[in-house]
């Protein structure tokens, strides 16, 4: 019997079993399935049945893993920590650089002034300005280490930009309610301990006591 | 034995502003005060070929063109190969200083470094001054 005809003949046996009982023998059932599975031989056998099982499981499986990543915030990352982190490092080079060049005008002006002084002195503070001088290659060791933070931390940006590129709108952060803005008196005080401002968002000190000044 | 020129031009080489003032107070101290500066090896190559330079005092660390290769082309140019180079670097493994001594560096200096080394490096570099 041919597929086709395997099933006009199953589609006739349901409709006579639903036009003379309105509920299933369990009899029946089990001999309609067995039917329906006889129907099948040869296209979906025990192999096909462990593969089809595999490719169920496997597809739960990345669905979990879309879940898990989803719930990481990849788009945090690299739209709020690898930034800001980069950022704060890059101010950090930018801060001991100027801090340097101040030392090294204070210490040159002593430097000039060892010239006016007696022998034994001057050599005294010649060798002291020498050890400040030796001191500051602090700088450019540090700024070579957060040079090498800096590439490490865009290179993982790149990474988790590929992660979300490849899984698409799934990762999308989701659209969440603007939240109601909590006056200053009322926050937590580790809500208030942000550190120090990065150069283009800090305050001056004049802009510090006028805003004081405004909330008397 | 024929005393070292204190007034001989050397060219100092490093992207960090702060080493290059280091290097150029340091070298003051010692009576050098005929100090240039470049900031990558590119730009001190063109400057070795617009003077003739008598000592280099080069960062390895740079783009576009790292002290290395700014030392290769240095060796490989046939004005500019006898000219001695000291190496100042943060790069402390040996297979940087053997690059560098492949390369034909004439003195390798680790940073930081102190005023000392500096002093015997460049005494070991041009000659008692």
């Amino acid at each position: 019997m041919t597929a086709e005809a395997q099933k006009a003949a199953l589609d006739a046996r349901l409709a006579e079993l639903s036009r003379h009982k309105t509920t299933a023998d369990p009899a029946d059932v089990v001999e309609i399935v067995q039917a329906i599975l006889a129907t099948m031989e040869g296209d979906f056998n025990a192999v096909n049945a462990r593969f089809f099982s595999e490719i169920e499981d496997l597809a739960r499986y990345i669905n979990e893993t879309k879940a898990e990543i989803a719930a990481l915030r990849p788009d945090e990352i690299t739209e709020e920590h690898l930034p800001t982190a980069t950022d704060e490092l890059q101010a950090v080079v930018g801060a001991t650089e100027q801090a340097t060049t101040a030392i090294f005008e204070a210490v040159e002006a002593i430097e000039e002034l060892a010239g006016q002084m007696p022998p034994e002195v001057s050599a005294k503070v010649v060798e002291a300005v020498t050890k400040v001088y030796e001191a500051t290659s602090f700088q450019d060791i540090t700024g070579q280490r957060i040079s090498k933070v800096v590439d490490a931390l865009q290179h993982i940006d790149t990474k988790v930009k590929a992660l979300l590129e490849a899984f698409g709108s799934e990762l999308q952060r989701p659209e969440e309610p603007p939240k109601a803005p909590v006056p200053a008196a009322e926050k937590r005080d580790e809500d208030l301990m942000n550190g120090p401002q990065l150069p283009e968002d800090a305050q001056s000190q004049d802009e510090i006591d006028a805003l004081l000044a405004s909330l008397e | 034995m024929a005393s070292i020129d204190k007034d001989m031009p050397i060219l100092i080489v490093d992207d960090y502003k702060t080493m290059l003032r280091i290097i150029r107070n340091l070298l003051k101290q010692l009576g050098f005060n005929n100090v240039d500066e470049a900031t990558d090896g590119s730009s001190a190559l063109q400057k070795m070929r617009d003077r003739a330079y008598s000592l280099v005092i080069s960062d390895w660390n740079m783009e576009p063109m790292s002290g290395l290769q700014l030392l290769k082309e240095v060796r490989a140019d046939q004005q500019l190969q006898q000219v001695p180079f000291i190496m100042v670097t943060a790069e402390g493994k040996s297979e940087n200083v053997a690059a560098a001594k492949q390369a034909g560096v004439t003195s390798y200096i680790l940073k930081p470094f102190t005023a000392a080394t500096l002093k015997s490096k460049l005494t070991a570099a041009i000659g008692e001054f």
